[in-house]
């Protein structure tokens, strides 16, 4: 016997969520299983399309447009453009509080370090920072959170050329925290609005904040700060302190860990769970059965190995950041089917000595048919009953082109739905 | 750890020449330093890329301002232990709660709760004073059996001599414990006959390979005899002989503070008699997340004991194994929840559930079933985190953490808990005034007739 499903989706990302979810959606019974928690919370909880051309250029203002130029093996030209669009609309369907869905066109985000960062969707705790929009705007550092220096990056935005004055301030944070606490002991804090000692004196945290910040306050009207505002009730908070400042408050998305990610994270799952979907995560798939089609997979749990079967499998492990890829001296494989993955022989190959050359691992991943299914080295479908979405796919450069969240949205819709007709 | 470290056989002075790096030429770079089979920590330690992924897991950190958080306690303390002999471990060690969500949580696999433990442990026995009353708190508190039976005789005494909060009310003990019961049911050979009954109306071979070694820990045999008595009439049903082996404490509340050689003591005990069962063919089967938790993860990773690692390779939750080896899906699609059982029930995953990948099973088990609901109460951890709560410096700082979930029990549909872990029961019900019930008392309830032989 064994943990049963008709499609068995592997990794918890935002590829493996997606998958996971289309699938459920067109009617299958549906397991994922992720070694880890999601690595959503390491997420900046912005949603790209496309960014940057792979030639570099941008950023991109319709990424719509621009996908049909892309080169042949992108994962965009294999799913498709509808598969592109239907994607996002399921996922503009199962997360709340996020905005962008209105235009075809990419959002200005301005990011941690004040770049800004063109995006396809965005959370509603960051829409008041748009660098579109021309109103004067102040962001907010925090001493002890060194991740996120607010004149440093007002300086990058101004240098940047954004239609609107900025400039950063940094505050204490009101009460004695640690110097190294947490973003969810700051978000704790301001969720439950727990007290926190200024000058011998007990105050709500969100009052307490509110009153530093408008001691710094000229005219502005909106105000940034990073990514710590609540978590469970991230609206309040915003709303609260927005009342106090009489300003529009926003969120600036943060590096790892990031609570808009751990939000995006609750909201995919949430969705996910009401789609009856069934999740496991903790323990990783480390092996298989079957010769022409897979059988079976196993899950490592200390030593004892959990069969879980399903008609079609979904693999969604990432790529050499996630561990879906890996690589050695000897070259490059994909750890759990021993997928092929296509790569120079010379490891010396494999970049280009400048940091930000192109380079060939950034592209690294599986091959695969129209229908995602991963090609062998001779160009034949490796298992009838696999496909593979997000990142362990090849043929891209994400990073460059700022297009990991699309991919992943969009193959895992693809993925998805493909291996729930297929097994339903 | 460089590559280039120590090239000894390429340069004879053993000085690091970086001008002249190692071409692998002679020697493989990584192969320099030979694999190690003791507990070697740095390669968790070097895995560790400071993400911070597990400070936002940690039910501690969040609350409190005085606890620097799982990465410091791990990977961190670890370098600055390597640099220096004479670093002490922090005294915030002992803040941690153990309730291991950090390992659940890192994408580098770095073994977090195996190095709070080891840290803790070196604690104890290299700084903490073994004449203050914390120990000795510590110690008893550690020590179930013991500790619970003297404490709900004289609950005054332990909250003023023992500086256990008073806030608690301790559990009660059954009339006739687990094992009374057990062996006055015919213990295994009355089992093995029930188990070929069951197989002769399944229509399976009656010499069929199913046999199981149950773990029931102190708080089945003790308090809540009745999750062992469902774990056995469930597992009978199925067709599964059951034994029930000479056992110890799992060791849980010892690792949580410190006493690795009391938890090694019971260990052996446990290990020793569960390996010769697994030997002979039989699963081990646990109840308690927590008691699974530490045959399988604690123990391989803090001792080496003869068959520890077939002992965890072998070792089940209750539930899990049925899932795996029985149409558990299918059987409960046949049948309707009657009785004091057929209710809706505000369940929470335990956080030592959430290792072994079982913070849903109960869940999805349950959710289709008819005559039942099951409502899950959020991530958020209990609180208690075993002795922690018992404490009475901690007590106000587990009822913060437990708070969340309190609230979300609140909302949920029914006024009935379920959890497997019987400390997060404890909290529960401390802070709901709910009746908490097990996942096994349900399967009972729905697959087995005739409850009570």
């Amino acid at each position: 016997m064994a943990i049963e499903s008709e499609v068995l989706v592997i990794g918890g990302g935002l590829a493996g969520l997606t998958s996971a979810l289309s699938a459920a959606r067109t009617g299958a019974d549906v397991r994922l299983v992720s070694y880890k928690q999601s690595t959503l919370r390491s997420a900046s909880g912005l949603v790209d399309v496309l960014g940057y051309t792979h030639d570099g250029e941008g950023p991109v203002t319709d990424p719509y447009a621009t996908i049909p130029e892309l080169p042949d093996p992108h994962p965009y030209r294999t799913v498709g453009i509808d598969a592109v669009r239907e994607g996002l609309d399921l996922f503009d369907d199962a997360v709340p509080n996020y905005q962008g869905g209105h235009t075809d066109t990419n959002a200005l985000l301005p990011t941690h370090g004040g770049t800004i960062k063109p995006t396809a969707r965005y959370p509603a705790s960051a829409s008041a920072g748009l660098a579109s929009d021309t109103r004067d705007l102040m962001l907010v550092g925090l001493e002890s959170m060194t991740d996120f220096d607010a004149p440093h990056a007002a300086a990058h935005l101004d240098a940047a050329g954004v239609p609107f004055d900025v400039r950063g301030v940094t505050i204490q944070f009101p009460g004695d925290l640690r110097a190294d606490a947490k973003v969810t002991r700051y978000a704790k804090l301001l969720d439950t609005n727990g007290e926190v000692t200024v000058r011998g004196r007990d105050r709500p945290a969100r009052e307490a904040l509110a009153a530093r910040v408008n001691t710094e306050l000229d005219e502005e009207e909106r105000v940034g700060f990073p990514a710590v505002l609540g978590d469970d009730h991230a609206g309040a908070v915003r709303a609260d302190l927005a009342d106090r400042l009489s300003a529009d408050v926003f969120e600036v998305p943060m590096g790892p860990p990031s609570l808009p990610g751990l939000r995006l994270e609750d909201a995919l799952f949430a969705a996910l769970d009401e789609a009856g979907a069934s999740i496991e995560t903790g323990n990783p798939v480390v092996d298989f059965d079957g010769e022409d089609r897979i059988e079976r997979v196993y899950i490592e749990k200390n030593g004892a190995e959990i069969p879980n079967t399903a008609e079609e499998y979904v693999l969604a492990t990432g790529g050499l950041v996630g561990k879906g890829v890996q690589s050695d001296r000897e070259g490059v494989y994909e750890p759990i089917f021993d997928c092929h993955i296509p790569h120079p022989a010379d490891r010396y190959d494999w970049f280009e000595n400048e940091v930000f050359g192109d380079h060939e691992f950034a592209r690294f991943g599986v091959e695969t048919d129209n229908d995602l299914r991963p090609l062998d080295g001779g160009g034949d479908v490796e298992f009838p009953n696999l496909r593979a979405a997000g990142s362990v796919l090849g043929g891209y450069d994400l990073a460059a082109e700022k297009s990991g969240s699309g991919v992943s949205i969009a193959t895992g819709y693809a993925a998805g739905r493909s291996a729930a007709q297929e097994a339903v | 750890m460089s590559d280039a470290e120590q090239p000894t056989e390429t340069d004879p002075d053993g000085e690091f020449n970086p001008s002249a790096p190692n071409t692998g030429e002679k020697f493989e770079p990584v192969d320099v330093f030979p694999d190690s089979d003791d507990f070697d920590l740095r390669p968790g330690s070097d895995s560790c890329y400071k993400c911070s992924t597990c400070d936002t897991n940690c039910p501690v950190a969040e609350v409190d301002d005085e606890f620097p958080g799982p990465k410091f306690q791990g990977p961190e303390q670890w370098r600055l232990k390597q640099r220096d002999d004479e670093h002490e471990i922090d005294d915030s060690v002992m803040d941690c709660s153990n309730c291991m969500r950090c390992d659940n949580a890192c994408p580098a696999g770095v073994p977090l709760s195996q190095m709070h433990n080891t840290a803790r442990g070196e604690y104890v026995s290299e700084q903490m004073d073994k004449t203050s009353i914390e120990y000795w708190r510590n110690r008893i508190l550690s020590n179930y059996r013991t500790s619970a039976w003297l404490a709900s005789k004289l609950p005054r005494l332990a909250n003023v001599a023992m500086n256990v909060t008073k806030e608690r009310e301790f559990p009660e003990f059954a009339t006739e414990t687990f094992r009374e019961w057990w062996d006055k049911r015919g213990a295994a050979a009355g089992s093995k006959e029930r188990a070929q009954a069951a197989r002769r109306e399944r229509g399976l071979p009656e010499d069929a390979d199913k046999k199981v070694a149950y773990f029931h820990g102190c708080y089945s045999n003790y308090n809540t005899t009745e999750v062992g008595k469902a774990m056995v009439r469930v597992y009978e049903h199925f067709g599964y002989e059951v034994v029930v082996p000479e056992q110890k404490c799992s060791g849980t509340p010892m690792f949580a503070n410190g006493m690795l050689d009391d938890a090694r003591r019971h260990a052996e005990v446990n290990v020793s008699s569960m390996s010769d069962l697994v030997d002979q063919g039989y699963d081990a089967i646990a109840s308690c997340t927590s008691c699974s938790m530490a045959l399988r993860q604690e123990y391989p990773e803090l001792f080496d004991i003869p068959g520890i690692d077939d002992v965890a390779a072998n070792t089940f939750e209750s539930l899990e194994y049925l899932r795996i080896h029985e149409d558990l899906q299918g059987e409960l699609a046949e049948v309707e929840v009657s009785g004091d059982l057929a209710e809706e029930f505000a369940y929470h995953a335990p956080c030592h559930a959430r290792n072994q990948g079982l913070e849903r099973q109960a869940l999805e088990l349950f959710r289709d079933v008819d005559g039942v609901g099951i409502e899950d109460v959020g991530e958020s951890c209990s609180g208690i985190s075993g002795t922690y709560g018992w404490k009475a410096e901690k007590y106000e700082k587990s009822m913060e953490i437990g708070e969340e979930m309190f609230e979300h029990m609140e909302h949920a549909e029914g006024d009935t808990g379920m959890t497997e872990c019987p400390t997060c029961a404890m909290q529960m019900e401390h802070g709901t005034g709910y009746d908490i019930r097990h996942p096994l008392e349900l399967l009972e309830a729905a697959l087995v007739d005739g409850r009570g032989v």
